[in-house]
């Protein structure tokens, strides 16, 4: 291990033992904007003149909301938790501070504690292109490196991004996911606020990671963020995301919208280490665009959350793209992990890979959820889906819905789906040489992630075994 | 003169699995320094000796008593036996995929450590461990058994025992399954590790093991007891007249 991983370890052990100091914590804050609770018309108008958006936003906004209104609850997942979503007790818009900053020490204190308390300005200075961190619906810190700036990368939150390059939003917004595409990216479109624009021109290749990081901090808070990422011809971009929340007693809503369009030759990959409280729902819908010879990556991580349904997806257009979801859930007492992928080829010589692992632990429940079509046009493609679940104690749950529509027959398919307990003879194993149960058992979980967690910036992997190390403590509150 | 004190000792152990009872009293005491061997037909009952002595949950020991430095066993779960000093070089070692051999190992020795330990000596013994068994370095990277050939499995079997120096080492037929060179690697590692403090327990079926890590008893065990002791000589007539013949003479016995 590095020295500086091993500072990194004893930093966190410092920090506390659970969820409830470590991220729990939240701030008495006065804020500059606090509607009133609920979702209506006059609510949007606001949001969206607030923001002084261009007219056409607003009308999508309105729209979006009526779509809103009109679709029904999905009848699929985990619809007695879905239906337990009181959307009239819920804050749709808060605006922290007045206006963003790019100097953390002009950020008020309260805000950068939380943030300083996450390691973020730290993770800042060690590694990061670029940082965005939203507070509520705002994002009130924002900076990217000088180079890349001067190099024409653009690196916003989306209400900049909307003020300053209208032409680029309007073109993409909403083109891959259109606000009828479910319920949840219809409220999202509606009342979105903050979330990240980024665009790479042609030909760059930005090796420093740009990150962006979520907090919702009061409570019955819906954070709504919306994303747009294009990566030009032959560029090459990671971003990550992650996410935080208090520990309250009643619940709050994440729902974001995540469009990405990787041109020829490009290669987006997107790390998301979530790691909600269990008071929050996370309904999030996220989808890319592939052209020709591109590569997307999602590589998601869900910890936490009450109920989270998500379901990254990946349209491989063009000749020779390649797409790989590769996700970790682990559901613990109370929590259903309903989490899959789905992609569709619509070019030839496209592959896909598909790698889903689960930990059920208590009476958690993690649900894979998945769907891989081949259009018949589509030929030569390659299609590989494993998924992975293990079970720790008796009333864990997992279940699989792996759907494939195979619309040719040229088509090369690698199917695999395992189910499996931490073994008393594995653990036996490992106790014979003098670890306790727990630590066996954490050491025998961490194995299953290793595919998971090797595939993340070291900071992040030490970061996500020791979220582990805490869910498997049962402690996070 | 002072009595000598056995340094691990069991008596009268009964082993069931699954409502069947495998092992059916025997008993055994282990001074420092002794090597000793059990040898006997397959299904008789010797891995399932050692993995109860080990504490395997599946593997009860119905009656007897187990001890260690004079520490009773039984009142010990697998890891507390561990850490007093007992080891069980498995058969069949498990695999864990995702956990290397070095993270393993580093987790193994630091649970034998105050928690204050900075370990920076761990990986200079490890690599020199590995050296002495001619296991190339990269292999510490590897998950651990996960894939590993029949003869890999023993050898990191015996780089464990090479790292936790315990003070009694079941080793469950690590000769088996390792060609004639390594057979000689492993027996000098287990001959390395021995010394006059510790003792080793050595289930085979082979002579040739025995060459090497050179026993001063022979046990041998059939349906569950110990049927017949005796010295190194005992392995070779083994060898040579097999187990039918210590049958006819355990039957002569009875009816005599
Ligand atoms: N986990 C188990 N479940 C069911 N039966 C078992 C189990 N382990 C051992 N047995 C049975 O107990 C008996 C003794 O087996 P054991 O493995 O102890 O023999 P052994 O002497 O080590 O044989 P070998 O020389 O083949 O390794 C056998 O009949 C075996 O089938
Ligand atoms: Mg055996």
């Amino acid at each position: 291990m590095s020295e500086q991983v091993r500072t990194q370890n004893e930093e966190l052990n410092l920090i506390g033992q659970d969820y409830e100091s470590r991220y729990g914590f939240h701030d008495p804050v006065e804020y500059f904007h606090k509607g009133a609770k609920g979702i209506n018309h006059e609510v949007v108008e606001m949001i969206s003149k607030m923001k002084k958006e261009p007219r056409w936003m607003t009308e999508r906004r309105h729209e979006a909301l009526d779509i809103f209104f009109e679709k029904p609850m999905p009848r699929w997942g985990n619809t007695k938790l879905l239906n337990e979503i009181d959307f009239d007790n819920i804050y749709y818009y808060m605006k922290p501070i007045e206006d963003q900053k790019d100097n953390w020490d002009d950020v008020p204190e309260y805000i950068k504690k939380t943030f300083d308390r996450l390691g973020i300005p730290e993770a800042e200075k060690k590694f990061l292109g670029g940082v965005s961190a939203q507070y509520e619906s705002e994002v009130v810190y924002h900076s990217l490196q000088k180079d890349l700036e001067d190099m024409g990368v653009i690196f916003l939150d989306m209400d900049s991004g909307l003020r300053e390059y209208e032409d680029i939003v309007k073109q993409y917004f909403g083109t891959i996911i259109p606000s009828n595409d479910n319920k949840f990216a219809a409220l999202n479109s509606a009342v979105w606020s903050g979330g990240t624009f980024i665009y790479i021109p042609p030909g760059l290749d930005v090796k420093a990671p740009l990150q962006a990081y979520f907090r919702i901090n009061a409570e019955n808070m819906g954070q709504f963020e919306r994303t747009l990422i294009i990566v030009d011809k032959g560029s090459r971009v990671h971003y990550i995301e992650g996410c935080t929340a208090p520990v309250y007693s009643t619940n709050s809503l994440h729902t974001a919208v995540v469009e990405m369009i990787a041109l020829e030759d490009s290669y987006i990959r997107y790390t998301t280490i979530q790691n909600w409280s269990r008071n929050i729902y996370n309904l999030v819908t996220k989808r890319a665009n592939v052209y020709k010879n591109a590569t997307v990556e999602w590589v998601d991580g869900n910890l936490g959350s009450r109920l989270t349904m998500k379901y990254p997806c990946i349209q491989l257009l063009g000749e020779g793209a390649k797409g790989e979801i590769l996700s970790v859930a682990f559901a613990g007492i109370d929590q259903h992990q309903d989490a899959g992928a789905k992609v569709i080829h619509f070019a030839s010589n496209t592959s896909s890979r598909i790698t889903s692992k689960s930990i059920s632990k208590d009476n958690g429940r993690a649900s894979y959820r998945g769907l891989v079509k081949v259009h018949k046009n589509a030929k030569n493609c390659k299609v590989s889906v494993e998924c992975d679940a293990l079970l720790i104690g008796e009333d864990a749950r997992s279940d699989t819905y792996p759907t494939m529509e195979i619309d040719n027959d040229q088509v090369k398919i690698e199917h695999e789906a395992r189910v499996s307990k931490v073994a008393e003879e594995q653990l036996f194993y490992l106790t014979s040489r003098g670890l306790s149960e727990d630590e066996a058992r954490l050491l025998i979980v961490n194995g299953f992630m290793e595919p998971f967690t090797k595939e993340l910036p070291m900071e992040y992997a030490v970061e996500l075994n020791r979220l582990i190390e805490l869910e498997m403590e049962g402690s996070i509150g | 003169m002072t009595e000598r004190k056995p340094l691990f000792e069991f008596k009268n152990v009964h082993v069931k699995v699954d409502e069947t009872e495998v092992v059916n009293g025997v008993s055994l005491k282990i001074y420092p320094g002794e090597t000793h061997a059990i040898m006997g037909p397959n299904g008789s009952g010797k891995s399932s000796l050692a993995n109860a002595l080990m504490g395997n949950p599946s593997y009860t020991i119905t009656k007897g008593e187990v001890y260690l430095d004079g520490e009773n066993m039984l009142e010990m779960e697998p890891d507390k036996r561990s850490l007093a000093g007992l080891f069980l070089a498995f058969q069949y070692p498990l695999p864990i995929p995702g956990v290397t051999v070095a993270n393993f190992l580093r987790s193994a020795v630091k649970a034998r450590r105050a928690k204050d330990d900075d370990m920076s000596d761990f990986r200079k013994t490890l690599k020199a461990e590995m050296d002495g068994l001619s296991i190339d370095h990269p292999f510490a990277a590897r998950y651990l058994n996960d894939g590993f050939s029949g003869g890999e499995k023993k050898r990191i079997e015996i780089l464990q025992l090479a790292m936790l120096k315990p003070k009694m080492a079941l080793l469950d037929e690590t000769d088996s399954g390792l060609d004639i060179d390594a057979l000689k690697i492993v027996a000098q590692g287990i001959n390395r590790f021995h010394s006059d403090k510790n003792g080793i327990l050595l289930i085979t079926h082979y002579q040739r093991m025995l060459n090497y890590v050179k026993p001063d008893f022979v046990h041998v065990m059939m349906r569950g007891k110990f049927v017949k002791e005796g010295g190194p000589g005992l392995a070779m007539e083994l060898e040579e007249k097999g187990y039918e013949w210590v049958e006819q003479e355990t039957a002569q016995k009875v009816e005599v």
